[in-house]
């Protein structure tokens, strides 16, 4: 049992020109796009192929019909700006946002350098797109606090034998209670009326059903997409749209590396009398975000009483006893169980001895203090700026970036991997083949996307699609030697076609 | 049934402004001070017009 598993994070960040309040958002993501597609291939513009795309299919079994559909969901008639980066990673228009999904990785703390990686990116794109406009200013949050949510979403590679039923009970307690350590943290309780009270979760007030395939309205705790990018028949794409853009590297690391855990767990065992159902989960998740304590006991199915960080505790008893089993547990599952452990160690002892460690106790910390010193209310604007800036992505104004430098928010990767994978992509999985090819040949490249990579070799031959189908092959140990030897795209194509 | 109540750690006031605060000790008072100097050099001048301002369309 491990942590490994192919996952991949997206993030849509908050776009914003504040000498210009009236910008038209979606033109200015798609100049801040186009913008740095323009820097990293100047010559050309490699389109994402669609045609594997499937947004309609639900995880339970069934396919939503077009014109059924909220035209929200049709992902894939999107004609909008969109490129796929040397890193293996996508960036384009989605909405009314800039979004950058990480390339395909095979551990937390690969999801947590590409992920950072995305910040560099998104940065140096908005940097571009200023250069002809007014400064264009992103957040990596996810609410304006005036009645819009936009997603932080994570996807994992889970076995197509688990059953969904199982996975829907278990993880949405799971979800629920792991706000404690992954939530952003938020000024503002609702939707459209706010309370300026603060809030563990960012996103906690915006959902609306258990189960569904929207992402947009009536958000489900759990989303039933299910377009696998590989073999259906092995595998479905568990897509959470439920947690927080993290800023923190501890939090980040944390939301997926538990999550990744307990859905081993429930690929390997029965979870046929889970005893931790909740009786009401969408109340439960927003008395959870609201319970700066963490004191509230939520009650269960059973009829118990149990409190999130409880509930936390008997999820990671239920890891703990199952890696018994196994001989030797890799570092990257120590190190995602040792922060497990530490934090709710932490947590249930006193919230603020995880002040250099978890975004909403760092970010209530600094509301706080400001508050103190100043005499402010809860709602004073220099406290909602202060929520803000937190998020905010250039170095010289982010508050948690500022934290870092500081000493004052713990970091788990260094300035130079995350350098790195701006431009390489991870050597683990299929993103290495990807990235490797756009690094080598872009310029007989037509297209890719998260299953295929199609060569444009010459003007007189058809277009090649070299079909990825497995996430975990095309990786660096597979292919390094063919890429050291070829010296052009045909030379590529052919030896991959005869091996 | 005891288990039902919602438990204070410290059995102080329940307001809001006051609970949480009593959790930072005096010795992280300097550090803090240091840090909100810095803090308050890169803070939006602004904030009441960036607040406001501040309105995105909605998201997934």
């Amino acid at each position: 049992m491990s942590v490994k598993r192919v996952i991949g994070i997206e993030n849509e960040y908050g776009i914003s020109q504040p000498a210009n309040p009236t910008a038209n958002p979606m033109a200015l993501s798609t100049l801040v796009v186009d913008s740095y597609a323009n820097y990293v291939y100047p010559h050309k513009k490699i389109r994402w192929d669609y045609d594997l795309e499937d947004p309609l299919r639900d995880a339970r079994g069934f396919d939503l019909s077009r014109p059924e559909a909220d035209p929200s969901l049709l992902t894939d008639e999107m004609t909008v700006s969109n490129v796929i980066l040397t890193n293996g990673a996508r960036f384009y228009v989605d909405h009314a946002h800039p979004e950058y999904a990480t390339p395909e990785v095979n551990s937390p703390r690969e999801a947590l350098v590409w992920d950072r990686a995305g910040e560099l990116i998104i940065t140096k794109a908005a940097e571009l797109a200023s250069q002809s406009t007014q400064e264009i200013y992103i957040h990596k949050n996810n609410t304006d606090n005036k009645g819009v949510s936009y997603g932080t979403h994570e996807n994992y590679l889970v076995s197509r034998e688990t059953p969904f039923n199982k996975i829907i009970s278990v993880l949405t307690t799971f979800f629920v209670t792991r706000q404690i350590f992954t939530g952003a943290g938020r000024l503002g309780i609702g939707v459209n009326e706010i309370d300026f009270e603060y809030q563990i979760s960012q996103r906690a007030d915006f959902f609306e059903t258990l189960v569904g395939l929207e992402t947009t309205m009536r958000r489900p705790i759990i989303n039933t997409r299910d377009e696998p990018h590989a073999d259906p028949n092995l595998y479905r794409r568990l897509h959470v749209i439920i947690g927080d853009a993290n800023m923190s590297d501890v939090s980040n690391l944390l939301k997926i590396g538990t999550t990744s855990l307990v859905l081993k767990l429930l690929e390997d065992s029965d979870f046929d009398d889970f005893e931790l159902e909740l009786d009401a989960p969408l109340e439960a998740l927003k008395m959870v975000s609201q319970d700066l304590e963490l004191k509230k006991k939520l009650k269960l199915k059973n009829g118990k009483y149990l409190t999130a960080i409880e509930i936390q505790d008997i999820f990671l008893e239920k890891v703990q006893h199952h890696l018994e089993k196994i001989d030797e547990i890799d570092p990257d599952t120590q190190e995602t169980l040792n922060w497990w452990q530490k934090i709710l160690d932490l947590l249930r002892e006193d919230i603020f001895l995880t002040v250099n460690y978890l975004d909403w106790v760092a970010k209530l910390n600094l509301i706080q203090n400001l508050k103190f010193r100043d005499n402010l209310k809860w709602s004073d604007s220099v406290l909602q700026m202060l929520d803000l800036q937190y998020a905010d992505l250039n170095p010289n104004r982010s508050l948690a970036r500022l934290l870092e430098r500081k000493g004052s928010l713990k970091r788990l990767v260094g300035e130079a991997e995350i350098t790195a994978a701006v431009k390489f992509p991870p050597n683990s999985t299929r993103a290495w083949f990807r990235g490797q090819s756009l690094l080598r040949f872009s310029n007989q490249i037509a297209g890719a996307s998260w299953d295929s990579v199609i060569f444009d070799l010459s003007a007189d031959r058809p277009l090649i699609r070299i079909p990825t189908l497995d996430p975990l092959k095309g990786n660096q140990e597979q292919l390094g030697d063919i890429f050291e030897s070829v010296k052009s795209a045909a030379d590529l194509v052919m030896r991959l076609s005869h091996s | 049934m005891a288990e039902r109540e919602q438990i204070t750690s410290t059995g102080q006031s329940h307001d809001e402004d006051s609970h949480l605060e009593t959790n930072v000790t005096q010795s992280d008072t300097n550090r803090a001070d240091e840090l909100l100097d810095e803090i308050d050099a890169v803070l939006e001048k602004n904030a009441a017009e960036f607040v406001k301002g501040f309105v995105q369309k909605g998201g997934q």
